[in-house]
């Protein structure tokens, strides 16, 4: 290519290896030890042209930033002082969203809620896509009884209903109702969604042709696994990891109107949004405000997830 | 000019309303069929559909549509003979008790006196695991030890029997409208069974057929055209459908497919005199909510207990909780009766316990503190699966804004959890409590509550004086002498606080545009055979 | 094929005793005395209680209880509940109107999800593909019952377009209003599922080889593109079906839907260990028979994925 192009004479002129193909397949060896570094690298340079990607960062931060430090946000305390007398208020000098039906100060809760139904909805997904990849990995990768074992079980977790689970976990645990526990007793039973979708994606990878390959070529099952089917099948896991962030932000609100769920002195926005419900009709910003601020987490957490794996997906990368 | 005009239209407005009255008249034939039937809401009933087994709505409503009993309840809780042509006693312990002759099940059975001998001893024999059972507790050869014949039930004649107690009860003839005293056809004795999915009774209304009841759907009630009672059904039947949820129901009702309804959900308190225009009703009822804190809780016993019990009672804005949270569906109590109960007042000494006090109740609570510190915090248990929340966060907040302690809601997930607790008396905390009427009297929101050793005393509560006053008042023959000695251990109540009472539950129900003359009861059903459509 | 069916067929057998076991373990392990909670506030008196208790083998320990379940299920006894109905019964009533109720949601869940999803990813960042995200945001964030609720005051009281509740009988027509109600739940997974898979999908060779060989839009999208982009979306859509038949609670509360979801909560609630299990082992079964559907569907979108046993 670059041999007949600068200057344009047809000589027998051998390109510098640097400048073929070649390079690749000839420095293969050195490359190899770089490659992880080189692949954030890319996806590095191309995330940073990506405006959502800033945008949704600059959201993750800040939604960071008051989780671990509300109070410097707000000075109002968001459980005393609740007077009935402004129940359900509109804004005033000092409460910015009003009242909540206790007269408790809307955005003070919503501020203080945030490390709450954040911590709840990052464990919940920690927990199922945990268990969720492990358990779709092994299941869709080896087969075989392996297979069985793990679909059944998963079956058989799926198909209790979520109220009597969370109903027994959270009073046999009742004397530890603490974030950890509350997020356990929802992602215990929401792991089998991760493994199947993971499962079905991986009988479909591995049958490709690069699989195929790179078995033949002899790289260890457990390799190609991790290197190979991993990596093409985690894009649907990505998904449904980032919407079911919302899913368990919301299931902690039903727990918490069923009595299940965390004390009810603590404050999360899943709390408010429940004990918001009657008054839906008469004061629906009590409502909507907390559910404005789980959208915006679960919009920036989806966005970033999309961003993210179109970066590190070398033919979605390609395609554009 | 304006008046006039006013006039004018109020005279249009009620010439119309006679003319539709004459066209509906005119369309069937005058009198009982003014057409139609009533669609209401109820839930499943929780129990075969047996009399003495019944011991909650779902089925109560049901039972008492197709069942007529010796005495019956007017609107205002007084009480009228339906079956009964006459009860009569001396003593106010044996009664002589003559029934209407002629009368007959759907079934074609004669009503007699057997009939309610033989239910009876059926409902009180221990092996037959009733759920109403005590409610023969108080009749002679009752025993909660062994199966035994209730020896005080002695048949006269066809249409007579007589009842001996085992003391004095003067009230015992108020309770007699209660549905575990509904007579029941010999039939019925074969298979129990059987006939509580498809029961015979003898009431104003009867089952349209076999199998209309459909589980977790609805019930379908015909009128029973033998009826010769006082409540005579003014509509051609009943439909009761089951809801799970109140809101479904008034949603229904908005839309047109229900045609009353009996209680008004939450969500719409704030709504419903807007969506119903004059179709609505908000009264109060024969329900008393409190909250029970148990003397064996530290600090909450002796001198100390008794300042803190009426410091807290005093902390908490009745008024403007029943205003801002139940939107004036519930009437901040005065006593631990009903006003809709014969021989309740608002003028009982030591009443005023019971309103908001601020100053008073941080008084209380410093020189209660000055006995001995208050520690730890103040909690309130409930289930989570009755609404309670909103309440109970708005009464624990009220009383941390006025003594500054640390006050809170303690969620148990099922009633059953909480109940069992309450019971076994492992509660740690305060706890709600509440009671619904049986029949309309004071004694039933009294004795069962707060006698010694009384069977729904929560809280252990125990007071020779109260009871005392109580038994007095209860085997007096005279009404009024009754009540005033109720009224008097009311007083003793009320300074000793066993329970903190909040509210009077309303009945609040609404109505479509269909239907009219809907009144509701003492015990908050609507009085369905007065009900006409169209 | 036949082994792999044989096969999958054998594995239910576990399946099913250990679900019942469990079920019947946590339905004891529930705090609380159903029997109790049968008076109400009132306090019942303890022999009455005692005998209650005896009668529903309630007193005695839980491997007993449930070897009597076990043992009962030969002879064909399923239970009763405290009503006095065999389980059976409500199993018969109750399960066909929510499976109508799950088909529709299920209907309305995947062609709308399927579609929009499909539209985004091929639109990837226009218009389109932004306002998806935002619906599918608002729903998300949304407790269902805020959905339902306003569903029926709109369509229900305002529009009168639909009944407010499901009538007598559960007829179609009145279950379309809860259906939609239901499939906006999943709506948004099914559409980023989609939507993810499509991206992907666009990008893998042979769609650039199917274009490449000169096949229009309208014959890549849907043959190539979307058929390779579904098994996520199927998987998905199998596990939800479940969901749909025990997690419409709340809908068919609201709706009044005579279905599973609102019995089973009752009978959760009121510690009927009997009920609960049944439905649990019905629902367990159907759970079994969707998978292997699914599992045998994947060979039909992917024809490289093969079964052997």
């Amino acid at each position: 290519m670059s041999s007949n192009t600068p200057g344009g004479k047809p000589t027998h002129y051998v390109a510098p290896i640097e400048e073929t193909p070649l390079v690749e397949i000839d420095s293969v060896k050195v490359r190899t030890d770089e490659k992880p570094s080189n692949l954030w690298r890319d996806a590095w340079r191309d995330l940073r042209g990506r405006p959502l990607f800033w945008l949704s960062s600059a959201l993750i931060l800040l939604i960071a930033i008051v989780a671990l430090f509300p109070g410097l946000f707000t000075q109002v305390d968001p459980n005393s002082g609740c007077l009935l007398a402004n129940s359900n208020g509109g804004p005033t000098s000092g409460h910015p969203l009003g009242f909540t039906k206790q007269g408790c100060d809307i955005y003070s809760r919503i501020i203080h809620g945030t490390s709450t139904s954040v911590a709840v909805g990052f464990i919940v997904i920690l927990i199922t896509t945990t268990l969720g990849l492990v358990a779709g990995a092994v299941s869709g990768f080896y087969g075989g009884w392996l297979d069985a074992v793990i679909s059944r079980v998963g079956d058989i977790f799926f198909s209790i209903p979520y109220i009597l689970a969370a109903v027994v976990v959270m009073s046999v645990l009742s004397a530890y109702r603490s974030v950890w526990v509350i997020s356990l007793a929802i992602g215990l039973f929401a792991w089998p969604v991760v493994a199947r979708v993971l499962r079905s994606e991986i009988l479909r990878v591995k049958a490709s042709d690069f699989v195929m390959a790179a078995e033949a070529l002899g790289v260890s099952r457990f390799k190609i696994l991790v290197r190979h089917v991993l990596p093409n099948s985690i894009a649907p896991v990505i998904v449904i990891t980032t919407i079911s962030l919302a899913s368990a932000i919301v299931a902690e609100a039903t727990l918490s109107f069923l009595g299940v769920g965390l004390p009810t002195s603590t404050m999360s926005w899943g709390n408010d949004i429940s004990a918001a419900q009657v008054d839906l009709r008469t004061a629906p910003q009590t409502l909507i405000l907390p559910s404005i601020a789980l959208s915006i987490t679960v919009f920036a957490f989806i966005t970033l997830g999309e961003v993210l794996r179109d970066a590190l997906d070398p033919k979605a990368r390609a395609q554009r | 000019m304006r008046r006039i005009g006013l006039g004018a239209a109020a005279i249009v407005a009620a010439s119309a309303l006679v003319l539709t009255g004459c066209a509906g008249g005119d369309g069937g034939n005058e009198g009982n069929n003014a057409g139609g039937v009533i669609t209401t809401n109820g839930s499943e009933p929780q129990n075969p559909l047996v009399p003495t087994n019944t011991n909650e709505t779902g089925g109560g409503k049901i039972l008492d549509a197709i069942f007529a009993g010796l005495v019956y309840y007017d609107g205002e809780g007084a009480a009228h003979n339906d079956v009964a042509e006459s009860i009569e006693t001396e003593d106010s312990q044996t009664y002589t008790i003559t029934l209407r002759e002629g009368l007959e099940f759907t079934n074609g059975e004669p009503v007699n006196a057997d009939s309610f001998i033989d239910a009876w001893n059926y409902g009180a024999l221990l092996s037959n695991e009733q759920l109403s059972s005590y409610f023969f507790e108080d009749i002679e050869g009752f025993s909660w030890d062994e199966d035994s014949e209730l020896t005080g039930l002695e048949k006269v004649s066809e249409t007579e029997f007589t009842v001996t107690l085992k003391q004095p009860l003067s009230d015992f003839p108020l309770r007699l409208g209660y549905s575990a005293y509904y007579p029941l056809p010999a039939s019925a004795f074969e298979d129990m069974d059987a006939f509580g999915e498809n029961p015979v009774g003898n009431g104003p209304y009867m089952l349209d057929g076999e199998g209309a009841w459909k589980h977790d759907e609805r019930i379908t009630l015909a009128v029973n055209p033998d009826y010769d009672g006082p409540r005579e059904p003014q509509n051609d039947g009943l439909e009761i459908v089951f809801y799970a949820s109140q809101d479904a129901a008034y949603a229904d009702l908005q839309g047109g497919n229900l045609d009353v309804l009996d209680a008004i959900p939450d969500a719409a308190f704030g709504t419903y005199q807007d969506d119903l225009g004059d179709r609505w009703v908000n009264q109060p009822a024969a329900i008393f909510q409190s909250f029970t804190i148990p003397e064996r809780l530290a600090h909450w016993s002796g001198e100390e207990g008794n300042l803190r019990r009426q410091a807290v009672s005093m902390a908490i804005n009745r008024d403007e909780i029943t205003e801002v949270i139940f939107q004036g569906t519930r009437t901040p109590a005065s006593d631990f009766t009903s006003p809709v109960i014969d021989g309740w007042t608002d003028e009982l000494e030591g009443a005023e316990a019971l309103e908001y006090n601020p100053e008073e109740a941080q008084r209380l609570w410093a020189e209660a503190d000055a006995i001995n510190p208050f520690t730890g915090s103040f909690q309130i248990a409930y289930n989570a699966d009755g609404g309670h929340q909103s309440w109970v966060d708005a009464v624990a907040n009220s009383v941390k804004n006025t003594l500054g302690i640390d006050a809170s809601g303690q969620p148990y997930p099922t009633f059953a959890e909480a109940r069992t607790l309450i019971t076994e008396r492992q509660i740690q905390t305060a706890f709600r409590t509440g009671w619904q009427a049986d029949y309309p009297g004071l004694y039933n929101f009294l004795g069962p509550l707060y006698a010694t050793n009384a069977g729904s005393n929560d809280g252990d509560y125990s007071n020779p004086e109260f009871d005392a006053l109580l038994a007095e008042g209860a085997t007096s023959t005279e009404i009024e002498e009754g009540t005033a000695l109720f009224q008097q251990a009311q007083e003793i109540l009320l300074q000793d606080l066993p329970v903190i009472p909040l509210w009077y539950s309303n009945v609040t129900g609404g109505w479509g545009e269909d239907v009219e003359n809907v009144t509701f009861g003492w015990n908050s059903v609507p009085l369905y055979h007065e009900i006409t459509k169209g | 094929m036949a082994r792999y069916l044989l096969w999958r067929v054998l594995q239910a057998i576990p399946v099913l005793i250990g679900t019942t076991f469990l079920i019947y373990f946590m339905v004891f392990a529930m705090p609380g005395d159903p029997i109790l909670a049968l008076f109400g506030d009132k306090t019942p008196n303890p022999a009455l209680l005692a005998r209650l208790r005896a009668e529903y083998h309630l007193d005695e320990p839980f491997i007993v209880q449930y070897w009597y379940y076990f043992t009962g299920i030969f002879q064909g006894d399923f239970g009763t509940s405290f009503t006095g109905e065999p389980t059976t019964e409500i199993l018969a009533r109750t399960f066909p109107v929510t499976i109508r109720l799950a088909v529709l949601a299920m209907l309305f869940q995947s062609i709308a999800g399927i579609l929009v999803g499909l539209v985004s990813g091929l639109r990837k960042g226009k218009l389109f593909d932004a306002s998806a995200l935002a619906v599918s945001l608002v729903l998300i964030s949304l407790p269902i019952f805020v959905v339902a609720f306003v569903a029926q005051y709109v369509f229900g009281i305002q529009l009168g377009w639909a009944r407010t509740t499901v009538g007598a009988g559960a007829p179609w027509a009145d279950l379309v209003l809860p259906a939609l109600v239901l499939a906006s739940v999943s709506f948004a997974q099914i559409v980023r599922l989609t939507r993810a898979s499509v991206i992907e999908t666009q990008g893998l060779d042979f769609v650039r080889t199917a274009y490449g060989k000169g096949l229009s839009r309208s014959r890549v999208i849907p043959v190539h593109i979307l058929r390779n982009s579904l098994i996520p979306v199927v998987t998905y859509l199998g596990t939800d079906f479940g969901v749909l038949l025990v997690g419409a609670t709340v809908t068919e509360g609201i709706f009044n839907v005579p279905g599973v979801g609102r019995t089973l909560y009752q009978a959760i609630l009121r510690g009927e260990g009997p009920t609960v299990v049944s439905f649990v082992t019905v629902m367990v079964l159907i759970y079994l028979v969707v998978n292997l559907v699914i599992d045998l569907l994947y060979a039909v979108l992917d024809p490289r994925i093969r079964y052997v046993k």
